[in-house]
């Protein structure tokens, strides 16, 4: 496959940046997106000009470090999977494809298609926790049974990657879906009972401090998170964060 | 200098107990005195960072990624092992010490293992208590599977993403360490040298690898939690930015690096695609509770699949050799990974690979399918003899246990699974040599530590599956944590350590001087072009079956790539910037002298053991031939050039398992 490539390039977080178009020919279409950005950024460094930099590293869909904003959707045209992950055989021969990174306020560029999600970290550090001591001397796993179906969906809540897709996606750059996530997996759990009030108050008050947007429901993040995590999550932390403010 | 293992005397059910009880410890007030650094934030190094911290010490953690959430072991798939016997299938610590020395093929330290076995309980408890969503049965229970090379169900899991959901519960207790100030986290560093003050680690050189900045940290102890070296292959299921590094430049400090030739090459991988792959992708040993390994029995078969005409599931159940089953009866497709890798490539190797390549095997769940669905049906009251609906029903138990396994093959690989069997090969996995670590998990050189993957001292020869989570949990959350206060109890009136002596000066002056010749080189090839021929050498001539002829080339023909390296590569950009190539570039450089090490290691055990099986020893039916004379560990001493390394032994003793032959039939 002939491919034209758009790619977005900035020197650091003071440039300006600018899109530059990259041609890059014989594709194979059993290549990964990733696998074909090498292709290029060999040729470049061979060609002694600079490697387009971007954010990678287990290529299997989990670690959450790819980020690639691909025609005009986050980890590109096909759904739950990150950009690692999608092969280049979703393309057509002579297309155009156009690179960009997540666009958001709280996530500055930090050079080309890398941006600075440390934002998402913060946040975590706000409540994303049970205080517990890792001592080990903690009652037996099997003490508290939980219903299967709860713990499933504090499972499913977790499989968030933090990637910032969902911020991404959002017109108002919101993460309300990666915060309701998290928030989500303890209240479905006993255990995260105990905390639940402070945990959802400081983690929105992190998030608001952060820059993120206001969540008005258009539901884009659902539709290009990679690991399809539910608008669920977000309702359910609204009523956690409501019950939290009366209880205040 | 000999090498003191420092195993606490006394029966072995009872050495840790009586070790705890006995060892110095530090007073609370004291703790607030003393820095710890902690380099890598997996499962090892994420748990030590936020014990430590608990418990008092001032806390520096650095990992190269954007988050500590992102460290490889969130790749892990398949689960944890625990002696917690829940099923009542007769596990024990003693049981869970047994299979994994034995799985180990003799040749893991005794003492270390059943400490692991002993806390392994611990384990689960801590991650329950945590919120880690561990699957659960429909009573409310903890649900468990099988693993390779045991008989028992003991080990937990969270789909086929065990492993993120353990790193997001040591990543939430060091959040919440990193809240209250104990842990200062350094993101996006790259630890390129430790130094050492009167003999003792006392700090390490950093690059901040979005400003460029080398920094000098320091601290009483430093701990390494930087995982394994598998990408000395370049292409492996590790991460793109898993490297040797951190443990290298500790090797090159004085560390002894154990046992380098034992890698686990993993049975269950997508085969190699073409020259652009730039890493293989894992499918959980946890597949082989349900799927079925198998080629056709008869050549014209294979050819008849690689043209196309004949599809695997046409093919009759009397012409297909489910060869795992054939020759290891008692444990059938379950058998450990070594065995199940060279059994793989033994039938590709006779020309039954099923792919273009030759190099691939099925893994199939028709059988499985069925299984569930005649039970599903049974329990729904429906028609179990309508195969459209058992089959259905079936897949969607699948389903539920594999899901995401399946989903990441078919975007592979372009084919459904739930309808054709999958495609596997072994590829390299996970490294069982590291660092040289005694008892108290100290490298020789004195407060420099080395936990999880980076060591060597539990899994022997061959690791089993889903134990290397249970390790590196337990040298973080309960080992470490305990043992490091012993060392750290001489240092409460030390005061901090200054960044300002001629020893961070000089290191810090080399790690410029690397870097500076790296970016002033202006060579004609890039840092991949480098690996990829490392790889090459790497898979070729020391890989799942190695002999001295190919040893020896491999020898030579690393040191003249490593040469060439040197004198040809080129790096983009400079120092002061983003700049992948240049980090990728150091890694390379350490892997070159690595791989060196490597083989000369492999050259010189002359024996098959787990995952290093050479040629020249193995029986006529072509099982592993173990030799008495070597069971030891091999510990590398660093003396300028790897053809120089010196060897120190630390003979293996086995007072509480019988050492015999390792058998699965």
């Amino acid at each position: 496959m002939d491919l034209k490539l758009k790619i977005w390039r900035q020197k650091n977080a003071n440039d300006k940046g600018k899109m530059v178009d990259y041609p890059i020919s014989n594709v194979s279409p059993d290549m990964s997106f990733l696998e074909m950005l090498d292709v290029l950024n060999n040729e470049l460094i061979e060609k002694g000009e600079s490697p387009v930099s971007f954010d990678h590293d287990c290529r299997e869909g989990i670690c959450g470090s790819c980020s690639l904003y691909i025609n005009g959707e986050a980890h590109g045209p096909d759904r739950l999977i990150t950009s690692c992950q999608l092969h280049m055989r979703t393309f057509k021969d002579g297309e155009t494809i156009v690179i960009e990174p997540w666009r958001a306020k709280a996530f500055p560029v930090i050079k080309d298609l890398v941006v600075d999600r440390s934002a998402f970290d913060r946040i975590q550090h706000a409540g994303g926790f049970i205080s517990v001591n890792t001592s080990g001397n903690t009652i037996d796993a099997n003490t508290i049974p939980i219903e299967k179906a709860d713990a499933d969906d504090a499972f499913m809540a977790a499989t968030c990657i933090g990637c910032g897709a969902c911020v991404a996606s959002c017109k108002n750059s919101s993460a309300m879906l990666f915060v309701g996530a998290k928030v989500s997996q303890f209240a479905l759990l006993p255990q995260g009972q105990v905390e639940a009030t402070d945990r959802v108050l400081n983690m929105v008050k992190q998030m608001d401090e952060e820059g993120f947007g206001n969540c008005t429901n258009t539901g884009a993040c659902e539709v290009e998170c990679p690991k399809g995590i539910s608008l669920e999550n977000i309702a359910r932390m609204n009523r956690e964060y409501l019950s939290a403010s009366f209880k205040g | 200098m000999a090498l003191d293992s420092k195993i606490p005397q006394g029966p072995i059910a009872d050495k840790w107990t009586n070790y705890k009880n006995q060892i110095d410890l530090v007073n609370p007030a004291n703790k607030r005195n003393i820095d710890v650094i902690v380099v890598g934030t997996g499962l090892a190094g994420g748990s030590a960072a936020a014990t430590l911290a608990e418990l008092g010490y001032n806390v520096k953690a650095f990992c190269f990624q954007d988050s500590p959430r992102r460290a490889h072991s969130i790749a892990a798939q398949g689960g944890i092992n625990a002696a917690k016997n829940y099923q009542g299938d007769g596990d024990s610590t003693y049981r869970l010490f047994y299979d994994t020395v034995k799985g180990g093929d003799y040749r893991s330290r005794e003492a270390n293992v059943y400490r692991l076995a002993e806390v392994s309980t611990n384990i689960i408890d801590q991650c329950v208590a945590q919120g880690v969503p561990f699957a659960r049965e429909y009573g409310g229970l903890l649900d468990n599977r099988s693993f390779g090379g045991v008989l028992v169900s003991r080990t937990f899991y969270a789909a086929g993403q065990t492993g993120q959901q353990l790193l997001l519960g040591a990543y939430s207790a060091m959040n919440r360490q990193i809240g209250r100030g104990k842990i200062k986290m350094y993101n996006r560093h790259e630890m390129l040298d430790v130094v050492k003050v009167d003999g003792k680690a006392r700090g390490i050189i950093t690059r901040n690898l979005i400003t460029g900045e080398i920094e000098r940290h320091s601290a009483h102890a430093v701990v390494l939690g930087t995982g394994g070296y598998g990408n000395v292959f370049f292409l492996s299921t590790n991460a793109m930015g898993s490297n040797v590094t951190a443990a290298w430049k500790a090797h090159k400090r004085g560390a002894h690096f154990a046992n380098p030739c034992y890698t686990q090459i993993h049975p269950t991988c997508i085969p190699v695609s073409g020259d652009h792959q730039s890493k293989l992708t894992l499918m959980s040993e946890s597949l082989r509770n349900d799927g079925r390994i198998w080629v056709p029995k008869h050549l014209k078969d294979v050819e008849a699949i690689r043209n196309k005409t004949l599809k695997p599931t046409q093919l009759a159940e009397e012409d297909r050799d489910y060869y795992l089953e054939r020759r290891y009866p008692a444990f059938g497709n379950l058998v450990p990974r070594d065995v199940a890798s060279r059994a793989a490539k033994e039938r590709s190797d006779a020309g039954f690979g099923v792919n273009a390549t030759g190099e691939a095997v099925y893994l199939d769940f028709a059988s499985a399918f069925m299984r569930y669905g005649k039970e599903q049906a049974h329990v729904k009251g429906l028609d179990e003899n309508d195969d459209v609906l058992v089959k259905k029903l079936g897949q969607e138990i699948v389903k539920n246990k594999y899901g995401n396994l399946f989903q990441m093959y078919e975007k592979i690989v372009d084919e459904n699974p739930y309808e054709t069997p999958m495609m596997i090969y072994p590829a390299v996995h996970y490294t069982m040599g590291g660092l040289w670590v005694d008892y108290n998990l100290m490298t020789n050189v004195p407060g420099l530590y080395a936990i999880g993957e980076a060591n060597f001292s539990d899994h022997g020869a061959n690791r089993l599956g889903a134990s290397a989570l249970m390790q590196g949990l337990a040298d973080g959350y309960f080992v470490l944590p305990y043992t490091i206060g012993d060392y750290l109890a001489d240092d409460i009136r030390t005061g901090p350590i200054s960044t300002d002596s001629k020893e961070f000066e000089d290191a810090e002056a080399e790690v410029r001087k690397n870097i500076e010749h790296l970016i002033n080189n202006n060579g004609t090839h890039s840092v991949d072009y480098f690996h990829r021929r490392l790889g090459k050498i790497m898979w070729d001539k020391c890989g799942m079956a190695r002999n001295a002829e190919d040893l020896k080339s491999a020898i030579t023909e690393i040191s003249e790539l490593r040469a060439e390296f040197w004198k040809d590569v080129r790096v983009p950009g400079t120092n002061e910037e983003f700049n992948e190539e240049l980090a990728k570039a150091g890694r390379v450089a350490d892997f070159l002298e690595l791989g060196e090490l490597f083989a000369k290691d492999a050259l010189q055990r002359e024996e098959s053991a787990g995952g290093h099986f050479r040629e020249e020893y193995q029986t006529p039916e072509g099982e592993a031939v173990r030799k008495k004379e070597f069971q030891y560990v091999s510990a590398w001493e660093y003396k300028g050039e790897p053809k120089d390394a010196v060897l120190h032994k630390e003979e293996l003793e086995y007072e509480n398992i019988k050492v015999k032959e390792r058998s699965y039939k």
